[in-house]
């Protein structure tokens, strides 16, 4: 997904072969994340695609099943992913994702601790933020997640970026080994406030620190928590409408004798009495924002370790 | 590299450095560069920067005068206010305000008797107390209300200075308080869509047209950290100003990957073979390895030496409030024009991604121009102010089979008050932070079907 090898890079004469992941697109709704091997098929309801055809191939192609039907094929990002992805655990998205990478002022070379892993979601835009020198050290007490996030990561190529490790960072806190090497940590747990004094220890001076969480209660506690070390501690929800975009024509019919409608395209037909009819039928373009939307994912709850020297 | 990463990464000032100062928690904002003659100006005394030197941003000073005038010295963070404000529970409290005469006679300390503690060399946090000893209402107040008595005479008599880091976040949010017109009113958030939307990564060559001051280019260097490059592109022949990169402390390898190009130059050359399919040119993609010969190298060197004197201009300052910096201080000069070998290796691969933030130019013309430049299923994301240009774009783009994922967003922001037993949204927010429309390059269904 980050190319640090050049000959992978996205570019005109890059293009699909054996063994790379790509995003199947059939609708913006609908995806998959699927990895190219020679004698494999893709089978969905437009028919059956064979990855040997695809092979070859540049990136953003349109492709054609036996039966005539099209998909098109498109380099993985990490937004991508996150639309992707098996849903182990409930995600982070785009908004809060973007949110979260930009309040945490995460650059290249920054070293960051997260928990849990979850989905990986969150832990794919930052190691994006973080690559190529940077690190991003992410903790789940479930091993069979764990397991899972590793293998994704191993999929889509961040695997020197993301260390995944097996650990109840609210029993245990983070390990000590990164005590005062944190530039930013981040933590998605039912209760964060037990696991403050870590992230604290954890941290640079003037290091950042973020929590996620659904409920306004777990914020309150958090919150308080905070004081102790943390200053410029801020609490926000983000979400995002979007539009639909549709030409509409308008017919506007006046029934009048002398038509000089200005400078809409006018039609005039002769009606079965005799009069004339104007019709001017108007296409304009026009957005509305949609019916339906997230209207909660979490609070995000910011702070930044304050400063002693 | 190290030492690279220790300038992106630096959390300990140094002279010359830029620094956004934060001066009564968001009162005002002053971008400044730290050097032994700058100046800050509060009220009406002139503060030395010098102190702020060598501090580790965060650090928090103090507005002070001393015998040998007003000076800030550096204070330690207590948590004693805040404790304070713990305590204060609102529900069990017994005082409330019903004994209140505005009157004006409460308080019984007059300003000569401020000015002559000063004189005497009594420090801000003195005069507080005698302010709050000598108010005949101060303890009927409720503690939230004696909290905020306190914070407003310390905003007066002891003037707080907040250094902070100037990154992509807080430049974003200093000038949208302050100079929301400067950027577009592109809010932080929204900016943070536009990078992810165009999946700003190390290595890639991103092409933004930036009419914002140059706050994308500055957000999408930082997120390439001195790896390939961000192309700040322009219509016509004068280049857009980015002013505002010049506040982030970029290294000097952060600062060669920001580069400058025309369109018109972008455009012309067809080289690559995308663009040769695209015009259905009889030509031989092999001509690439003539391009070094090309007529136009020439001319571009030479405008290029006229381009140099664009970036030293001393010190930022936002406030317009004199900070004078004598010294010529080590600015960041990014911003060179795109060479020639670069533009062709652009031409050749394809940009990454496109970012676009260009109230002043129209959507669909830029667009229908730029995205051929990108390689095919790159990502791009067009910020704008209204919805209309955009929802025009996004059609013309589905009808001309041009991009798929194609949305229209729109990010909502809201903060949010959290104390005990007093946590609710706050009172003002931003009701609007722009639309932003992104999807994903496609190829030409000519070359698709061909191969």
């Amino acid at each position: 997904m980050l190319d640090t090898d050049p000959a992978k890079k996205l570019s005109f004469n890059r293009s699909i072969s054996n063994g790379d992941l790509v995003i199947v697109y059939e609708r913006h709704d609908n995806m998959k994340a699927v990895t190219i091997s020679e004698g494999s098929v893709l089978q969905n309801r437009f028919g059956v695609f064979k990855h040997s055809d695809w092979i070859g191939k540049p990136f953003g192609s349109k492709v054609f099943s036996n039966k005539g039907g099209f998909v098109y094929l498109l380099a993985p990002t990490p937004e991508l992913w996150t639309l992707v992805l098996s849903h182990r655990t409930q995600i982070l998205y785009i908004a809060d994702i973007s949110f979260v990478v930009m309040y945490l002022e995460i650059v290249p070379g920054c070293v960051v601790l997260e928990s849990g892993t979850g989905s990986g979601s969150l832990s794919t835009s930052l190691a994006r933020a973080v690559a190529p020198t940077g690190h991003v050290y992410t903790f789940d007490f479930h091993e069979q997640r764990a397991g899972s996030a590793r293998d994704d990561f191993e999929r889509t190529g961040l695997h020197n970026l993301v260390s995944v490790g097996v650990r109840d960072i609210q029993g245990e806190g983070f390990p000590d080994e990164f005590s005062g090497r944190a530039d930013a940590v981040f933590l998605d747990l039912p209760q964060p406030w037990v696991v403050i004094p870590s992230a604290a220890k954890m941290l640079k001076q003037d290091g950042t620190f973020c929590s996620f969480s659904p409920c306004i209660e777990q914020v309150q506690r958090s919150c308080e928590t905070l004081q102790t070390s943390f200053t410029d501690i801020r609490t926000f929800e983000v979400l995002l409408r979007t539009y639909e975009v549709r030409e509409v024509k308008m017919d506007g019919v006046e029934g009048n004798e002398s038509g000089s409608n200005g400078s809409h395209p006018c039609k005039r037909r002769l009606c079965s009495d005799g009069s004339n009819v104007v019709s001017s039928s108007i296409s304009s373009v026009m957005a509305r924002p949609c019916g339906e939307a997230r209207g909660h994912t979490g609070y995000l709850t910011f702070a930044r370790l304050k400063c002693l020297s | 590299m190290s030492e690279n990463n220790a300038i992106i990464n630096g959390r300990t000032t140094w002279e010359g450095c830029s620094v956004l100062l934060d001066i009564n928690d968001g009162d005002r904002l002053v971008f400044a560069r730290l050097s032994n003659a700058a100046k800050l100006k509060i009220g009406n005394k002139n503060y030395s920067l010098q102190p702020l030197i060598g501090c580790a941003f965060g650090s928090i000073f103090q507005a002070e005068s001393g015998p040998h005038g007003p000076f800030l010295s550096h204070s330690i963070q207590g948590n004693d206010k805040t404790e304070e404000m713990k305590e204060g529970q609102v529900n069990d409290e017994p005082r409330d305000n019903r004994a209140l005469i505005d009157n004006n006679t409460a308080q019984s300390l007059t300003g000569d008797d401020i000015e002559a503690m000063r004189r005497e060399g009594a420090r801000g946090n003195e005069i507080i107390e005698a302010l709050i000893a000598n108010s005949a209402t101060f303890e009927t107040k409720t503690s939230f209300s004696q909290e905020k008595y306190r914070l407003k005479k310390q905003k007066k008599y002891a003037p707080k200075v907040l250094m902070r880091r100037p990154v992509a976040r807080s430049i974003c949010e200093a000038y949208f308080k302050k100079y929301p017109t400067k950027i577009g009113f592109l809010r932080v958030d929204t900016l943070s869509l536009l990078l992810s939307l165009a999946n700003v990564s190390s290595s890639s060559d991103v092409l933004v047209v930036d009419m914002v001051g140059g706050l994308i280019t500055g957000a999408v260097a930082e997120r390439l950290g001195g790896t390939g490059f961000v192309c700040n592109s322009y219509l016509g022949k004068s280049p857009h100003s980015m002013d505002i990169v010049r506040i982030f402390n970029f290294s000097d390898e952060i600062c060669k990957r920001i580069l400058r190009s025309s369109i018109s130059d972008l455009l012309s050359q067809n080289e690559s073979p995308e663009q040769v399919l695209e015009h259905t040119d009889v030509c031989n993609p092999e001509s690439q390895s003539n391009e070094q010969t090309c007529p136009s190298v020439s001319v571009e060197k030479i405008s290029l030496s006229s381009e140099n004197g664009i970036s030293d201009l001393g010190a930022e300052n936002t406030e317009n409030t004199n900070i004078p910096s004598k010294r010529v201080c080590k600015a960041a000069k990014a911003g060179e024009k795109a060479p020639p070998e670069v533009i062709d290796s652009w031409k050749e691969d394809g940009f990454s991604s496109l970012i676009i933030a260009a109230p002043e130019s129209d959507t669909w013309t830029l667009v229908k121009d730029l995205l051929p430049l990108l390689s095919n299923s790159a990502p791009f994301a067009i910020y704008h102010q209204y919805l209309q240009p955009l929802a025009t774009c996004m059609h013309n783009l589905q009808v001309g089979n041009m991009a798929i994922g194609l949305q229209i967003t729109e990010p909502w922001l809201r903060e949010y008050q959290v104390l005990p037993s007093r946590t609710h949204p706050c009172m003002q927010m931003s009701a609007f932070g722009g639309y932003i429309l992104s999807g994903t390059k496609i190829c030409d269904i000519a070359n698709s079907i061909s191969t």
